[in-house]
């Protein structure tokens, strides 16, 4: 077990097996089809789209607390990053939605590969407190640099035209390529954790020092799933800047941050639907208190208390090991 | 100079914990197809040595000569692909794993199966047929599906040896295999040792003197992270200072 356990307190999820299986595809089934069928039913498509951003990044952030022990408190640097880069290219540049998306993409895995080489080698809580110094220094960065807007951040980001034909101003055509590009990079991290790769960053999970003893350079895979988390994390933000047409600091703080670890604690560390289930959870309860004018931090410490004193595991955590009994 | 026939020498290898000097001068050579113990005392720096060798630990100074190459400077990594492995003194598997998948680990990465991310794990399949024969190898054929935190000690360790097997090694460091183990797992992990031995070279610490007597061919004796005596078993044991460190523990 890595050292991050005894902070975090929260063992990854049991593999799952045959019946379980069936399970969790029934709700991964639903799950889409509610996505898709949503708009019909009347939820606003906003809040929705919004909240697949989140999703999104919550699921590359549990690429590394859940499959490589890591626990980044610095993960909004790349997602805010990937906000301002995908703004600026479609509003400076007039980028076409997806070309933006990629810089979003680029810009998340050239700072993660930054990041992730001065902080790799560290561990624990010390690998934590680099990613939070690094990320700080990003959201000073943003706070000065002439092209981020200072304190109003970037605002009226065009979402322009889909490769410059299907123009993404129309509702329906902005959630469906939401849809796509949130169902795409959730499958991307599934895969990772399902291959021949993942297959050994559990097992640095499991036992770093044994891992080094059968020749693997664990520095090298621990940095390829911190950029890969990074990238993923830089398209989350890029979709979330042409999705509510702003990237601010908000994006960027600690508070973020910390967001991002809390969606996935609650959802589930280590396992595939948890993170989206803890971001859904978060951004609605959110949403409605904000509009009831409810202090939201109150509202997220007690998350995180009761998740640390009733269900460690978080919620498709503990559903997945009630399954398993 | 090293010979052909010494695989492993460690010159005046040292290690200072904070001024605390755990191994101090040693002086070691393996020779090539033998069973070689490190014993001593409990903390006279037997572990510490093997974390020297496999660089896991800097040493403060000495040097490390692996089959013909200077490897005193190279990563744990790179050195045990270079072909010395180690185990560990608290046995080492990947609890969540099961004992097929910690043995297939082993074969990942020479396979060329250790990067790929955008393939299925289906892949993984194909090490299978070679995995089923490093297992049944050591008696676990019926606990290929276990995880492996669910498996007594002695097959722990049983995996721990079929994992290490599993990368072929030149030579096999193994830390106390047989600690916390009854009579019939102690037979059965020796006769393992055995057979592993076969073509490669072994260093190992144990505490067990019958079984370091029966099995190995050359024992150094290390105390207070000192080498006081090397040699065959019938000599060593008959060396005053062996005789005091390790009967006068024991009596006291
Ligand atoms: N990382 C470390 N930092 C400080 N001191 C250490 C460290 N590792 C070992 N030591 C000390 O070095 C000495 C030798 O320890 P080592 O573990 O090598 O002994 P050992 O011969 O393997 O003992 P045992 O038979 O109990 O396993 C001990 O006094 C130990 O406390
Ligand atoms: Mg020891």
């Amino acid at each position: 077990m890595s050292e991050l356990t005894d902070t975090a307190a929260l063992a990854p999820a049991p593999q799952l097996q045959g019946k379980q299986q069936i399970w969790e595809r029934a709700l991964i089934f639903a799950g889409i089809a509610f996505l898709v069928a949503a708009p019909l039913l009347g939820v606003y498509p906003v809040n929705l789209m919004t909240l697949m951003c989140f999703a999104l990044f919550a699921a590359a952030f549990n690429l590394l607390i859940g499959y490589v022990g890591l626990l980044s408190f610095g993960h909004a640097a790349f997602f805010g990053t990937g906000a301002y880069v995908s703004g600026y290219a479609a509003k400076a540049w007039g980028w076409t939605p997806e070309l933006a998306l990629l810089a979003g993409a680029l810009s998340g895995a050239f700072l993660g590969l930054i990041v992730g080489f001065l902080a790799i080698k560290r561990k624990g809580i010390y690998f934590s407190m680099i990613t939070l110094a690094l990320s700080q220094m990003v959201f000073f960065i943003a706070l000065q640099a002439p092209f981020t807007g200072g304190e109003d951040g970037l605002q009226s980001i065009p979402r322009g035209k889909l490769f410059g034909v299907i123009d993404l101003a129309n509702t329906n055509a902005m959630y469906a390529f939401v849809l796509v590009i949130f169902l795409a990079g959730v499958f991307a991290l599934w895969r990772i954790v399902h291959s021949p790769f993942g297959q050994i960053l559990k097992a640095i999970r499991e036992h770093e020092p044994r891992s080094i003893s059968l020749g693997y350079d664990v520095s090298r895979y621990k940095l390829i799933a911190f950029v890969i988390s990074c990238t993923v994390t830089g398209v989350a933000g890029g979709l979330k800047a042409l999705v509510t047409q702003i990237a601010s600091l908000t994006d960027i703080t600690w508070q973020t941050s910390g967001e991002v670890v809390l969606m996935t604690i609650l959802g589930g560390i280590g396992t595939t639907l948890g993170p989206l289930v803890g971001a859904g959870i978060v951004k609605t309860l959110e949403d409605h208190l904000a509009s009831l004018g409810f202090p939201v931090p109150v509202l997220i410490g007690a998350i995180f208390v009761a998740c640390v004193l009733l269900f460690r595991r978080g919620i498709i955590g503990e559903i997945e090991n009630w399954m398993k009994r | 100079m090293q010979t052909a026939d010494t695989i492993l020498e460690a010159s005046r290898l040292t290690k200072e914990f904070f001024g605390f000097t755990a191994v101090k001068n040693v002086d070691l050579k393996v020779r090539r197809g033998s069973i070689h113990a490190l014993i001593g005392p409990n903390g006279a720096g037997k572990t510490t040595v093997f974390n020297l060798l496999t660089k896991f630990l800097l040493p403060t100074s000495g040097k490390i000569v692996f089959d013909g190459v200077d490897v005193s400077a190279q990563q744990p990594a790179q050195i045990s692909r270079a072909g010395l492995v180690r185990s560990f003194q608290i046995s080492a598997t990947f609890p969540h794993l099961t004992v097929l998948e910690n043995v297939r680990v082993a074969l990942q990465r020479k396979a060329n199966l250790a990067t790929q991310f955008w393939r299925s794990d289906k892949v993984l399949d194909t090490l299978n047929a070679r995995a089923t024969e490093l297992i049944a190898d050591v008696n676990l054929s019926n606990f290929i599906d276990t995880p492996a935190v669910d498996l007594s000690y002695g097959r722990k360790r049983a995996l721990e040896i079929a994992t290490t097997l599993a990368l072929e090694p030149k030579m096999l460091l193994l830390d106390e295999p047989m600690a916390g183990m009854g009579h019939e797992e102690i037979d059965r992990v020796a006769a393992l040792i055995r057979k592993a031995a076969i073509g490669r070279t072994i260093l190992m610490v144990e505490h067990n003197l019958s079984v370091v007597s029966s099995l190995c061919d050359t024992i150094t004796v290390l105390q207070r992270g000192e080498v006081i005596a090397e040699g065959p078993y019938s000599q060593v044991s008959q060396d005053a200072r062996v005789r005091e460190a390790y009967l006068g523990a024991d009596h006291a």
